[in-house]
């Protein structure tokens, strides 16, 4: 362990701790541009330069590692001289124009250039100007403004991991470019707006929209996939101007998927801000009474059992409670959170969660996928699995679509039959399964959808105890799932009770006229024309595929604009805070859902958020630790059966559109309309489509 | 140079290495390690420049790409830092002439403006024929036999404008003039003769 002494303070360090780091922790602050903790070191900026004794000349902090008896300045003549010189030939090309520039105040660069920047130029020559360039329809380019860190470059190939990233020609007439004017294909591309310590690039949909200054953060976190994202959600007035990445080492590190960070604009179309009540065929505008009075009319005399609920994917937990204890008050025991008509056995938490937690990937050393394309159904699980592979001595399978998923994998096979030749023990992989420290196998949620789901997740089970997944101090059975609702729904158990019906059998009823009464919260992904001549309740925030065929719409609240718990898929419950109000009449969720209750004569027994979320914890007590896992204790699940032969399939077809938020995006769509439809007719037109 | 230098309207719908071609190129990969294959990157562009006329379109990084399983952008910048890869059309004789400090002070200016007016073309440009673009180049390490003018691969020294007008006349008519010293130096002893070890350099000389 190195010993060094810093500003005249010693400091013991690990072996390989750079300078800088080393600094850090004794925090003392080192400008710098290119240095980046999550990425590679060129040391090119030379911002970091500090005073070694009996070095010749000032050293780059970011890539001098730590010596025993090293003696550094941080604070002296020579280094500020030599910052300040650095400075000025950063900003010989810089235009200064920050007054019009998006990264005005909070730009590193503008920071640094207060502390070590002359008050005037004494470069008199023409400053070189430097064609944008194209980077698809999420980064807008400013490359004047570029000061050539190469943070950009590094991220593209180390985190995103697609090269489409360079640096072209040399010396004064360097250059970033995509390979050439392209759209950087990657779901991770809005980071680039965040690694950019200038403002070369930047936020296409944010671009001249607001300054830093004006807007109120709000801490919180995604719905938009099972990630459970850490964001930031920075608004103006009722108005989300820009979602950014908070850092969650377990969750997310510092970086947000395309969707999470892009489809804000979503939430102000299509917006339910008032409530509707069909009249003579059509919807009409009514008021929250007359909403309710329908509802209870229609309600009143129906039998318990003719009644049923399904819970939408963007749905909170508080709000599945609330209705799912309304249902029981009514008599109802047909609810299921499942609106994809997922069947899989509940009855084990262990048998639906992300056992080893996201971080935990970084632990494993084999990863076999199994009906899964991590790369849009859980972006950031994806990332993860591509530093795990950076570390090296990482080994992948896949079972189901062979997709470019940013590492190289072995390609088992499309559907179940590799999965038996595991279980068997026939496949040659399954001696590298079995010789793994921690192994872990992936299971997509989409695999559920499938009438053989139960068999599946029973066979993965099988094969995760013969090949020691699950092990003292190891969990690597994982499921992926996609909707954000899933977990916190299975957890409080708005599932079909004794008797009740699951998505399917609601649908089927409505269909048959068994099923009076549904009540959609937030449901979209179902067929809607199999609901009959049932009378169906909508409660959510985007007039989509549910509130086009409701007899009554209940105006509720967007993941930005209630205070609500949701669970990730790891089994981690976080609050989502309050950004903005709901739009005109819209509640939240969970209050319109009590003020129903009243009005059916089964009222809730809870009158504010706190009373509900003690009762959460009673339901079950992983609500009591927000914010952190409790592990799940093994136990058998699944049941078994036949397997089909049928190939996987992953259940996200346009990473851009998934849910009604995303739909209703003019961003979501752009991007679609660049990244998905090419490749969509190019496999067309290779006929190896469908 | 300062745009990524590449001209859509000139580009090759597609580009292939000759059969020949390919096998020197699978024989310059075969000097590195497995996995290594990247290090053949700069010759094989070399050779495709080669093969298309002096100049590397696109379509050609990227076949060097591919056969070398290297993602295109990081040979398009391998392509673009160097200034000895041309990204645009060249005529068949490229004249570089070396205007760096020695060649300068032996008068390279004179040398430029004689191709200047002998071709009716400025530097950086290429003669309506095709037959010969003009550059003028820093430092060709050839500083003792200044001033220098390289054609194709060959070194022209201690070059006069009249040489130079001669060279020009004899590429015109389709000969390749005798490269080396013009004044017929031998290497870089000194003008008019070895003035020392005299019996040395004479048996010595090649």
């Amino acid at each position: 362990m190195p010993k060094l002494t810093i500003d005249g303070i010693e400091i013991e360090v690990e072996p390989g701790t750079s300078i800088l780091q080393a600094c850090e922790q004794l925090g003392i602050e080192i400008p710098r541009f290119c240095y980046h903790e999550r990425l590679s070191v060129p040391a090119n900026c030379r911002m970091c330069l500090v005073e070694m004794e009996r070095a010749p000349k000032p050293v780059a902090a970011c890539a001098m590692p730590c010596g025993d008896g090293m003696v550094v300045k941080t604070n002296s003549e020579v280094v500020h001289k030599a910052r300040k010189g650095v400075m000025e030939f950063l900003l010989i090309n810089h235009p200064l124009d920050c007054p019009i520039c998006d990264q005005g105040g909070e730009c590193d660069l503008q920071d640094q250039a207060m502390a070590y920047g002359f008050d005037r130029g004494r470069y008199g020559e023409n400053k070189r100007a430097v064609q944008d360039k194209y980077m698809g329809p999420l980064i807008r380019t400013e490359m004047t403004r570029c000061i050539h860190c190469t943070r950009c470059i590094r991220f593209v190939n180390e985190i995103a991991g697609v090269p489409d990233l360079g640096a072209v020609n040399r010396g004064e007439h360097m250059e970033i470019t995509t390979f050439v004017e392209k759209a950087i294909g990657s779901e991770l591309s809005g980071n680039l707006a965040d690694v950019c310590p200038v403002g070369a690039l930047l936020s296409k949909p944010y671009a001249f929209t607001a300054r830093p200054w004006e807007l109120r953060k709000t801490e919180t976190i995604d719905v938009l996939d099972a990630v459970g994202s850490n964001i930031r959600v920075d608004t103006r007035g009722p108005e989300v101007m820009r979602v950014l990445p908070r850092v969650n080492e377990d969750v997310n590190e510092e970086w947000i998927a395309d969707k999470t960070r892009f489809a804000y604009d979503g939430l102000k179309r299509q917006r339910l801000d008032r409530p509707y009540v069909r009249k003579d065929g059509k919807l009409q505008p009514a008021s929250w009474a007359e909403a309710f009075q329908a509802i209870a009319a229609k309600v009143k005399g129906v039998a318990g059992n003719r009644i049923a609920a399904i819970a939408g994917d963007l749905a909170d937990t508080e709000s599945m409670l609330a209705l799912k204890e309304l249902m029981a008050g009514l008599g109802s025991a047909n609810i299921d959170c499942r609106q994809d008509g997922a069947l899989f056995d509940t009855s084990a938490r262990a048998g639906y969660l992300f056992n080893s937690g996201i971080a935990g990937i970084e632990r494993a050393d084999v990863i076999l996928l199994v009906g899964t394309n991590p790369r849009w159904e859980g972006t950031l699980v994806n990332a993860r699995i591509r530093k795990r592979y950076l570390m090296g001595g990482l080994k992948v399978a896949v079972i189901g679509e062979a997709r470019e998923l940013t590492y190289p994998y072995s390609h088992l096979g499309t559907g179940t039959d590799a999965l038996q030749q595991l279980l068997d023990g026939t496949h040659a992989f399954a001696d590298v399964l079995r010789g793994a420290k921690n192994p872990m196998i992936i299971l997509g949620a989409g695999v559920f959808r499938r009438k053989d789901g139960p068999a599946v997740q029973a066979a993965v089970r099988k094969l995760a105890e013969t090949v020691n997944v699950v092990q003292d101090g190891w969990n690597g059975f994982n499921v992926l799932h996609g909707a954000a609702s899933r977990v916190g729904g299975l957890d409080i158990g708005f599932l079909p009770g004794e008797g009740g019906r699951g998505t399917a059998g609601i649908l089927d009823g409505a269909g048959k006229g068994e099923i009076d009464v549904v009540f959609l919260l937030g449901a979209d992904e179902i067929d809607t024309a199999a609901l009959g001549k049932a009378f169906v309740i909508y409660q959510g925030h985007h007039g989509d595929k549910g509130a086009h065929r409701a007899d009554v719409i209940l105006p509720g609240a967007a993941y930005t604009e209630k205070n609500a718990i949701y669970v990730n898929t790891e089994g981690r419950p976080q609050q989502a805070r309050l950004a903005t109000f709901p739009p005109g009449e819209a509640r939240e969720d969970w209050k319109i859902l009590r003020a129903l209750s009243e009005l059916l004569g089964h009222k809730l027994p809870y009158d504010s958020l706190a009373q509900l979320r003690r009762r959460l914890a009673e339901v079950n007590p992983v609500f009591a630790a927000v914010g952190s896992v409790t592990p799940a204790p093994w136990a058998p699940f699944g049941a078994e059966g036949a397997l089909d032969a049928a190939p996987f399939q992953s259940p996200v077809a346009n990473y851009y559109m998934t849910d009604p938020i995303s739909r209703a995006s003019v961003t979501m769509a752009r991007c679609a309309e660049t990244f998905v439809k090419p490749a969509e007719s190019a496999q067309e037109r290779t006929g190896t489509h469908g | 140079m300062s745009a990524p230098a590449h001209d859509p309207a000139k580009e090759p719908a597609s580009f292939a290495f000759t059969p020949e071609n390919l096998e020197r190129a699978k024989a310059i990969i075969a000097k590195y390690p497995a996995g290594k294959q990247a290090s053949a990157c700069m010759p094989l562009l070399d050779l495709a420049q080669r093969q298309h006329d002096g100049w590397l379109p696109r379509v050609a990084m990227d076949a060097v790409a591919d056969l070398l399983g290297m993602p295109r952008i990081r040979v398009y910048e391998v392509a673009t830092f160097y200034t000895m890869y041309n990204k645009t059309p060249v005529g068949k004789h490229v004249i570089q002439v070396c205007t760096t400090t020695p060649c300068w002070l032996r008068g390279s200016d004179d040398i430029v403006h004689t191709c200047e007016r002998k071709l009716g073309i400025g530097v950086g440009e290429t003669t309506a024929d095709g037959q010969f673009t003009l550059r003028e180049v820093e430092c060709s390490g050839a500083c003792v036999n200044a001033p220098v003018v390289q054609i194709g691969d060959d070194y022209y020294e201690d070059v006069s404008p009249e040489h130079m007008e001669k060279i020009i006349d004899a590429l015109k008519s389709g000969e390749i003039p005798k490269h080396g010293s013009q004044i017929g130096r031998q290497s870089s002893e000194p003008v008019g003769g070895p003035t020392t070890l005299k019996a040395f350099t004479t048996t010595q000389a090649d």
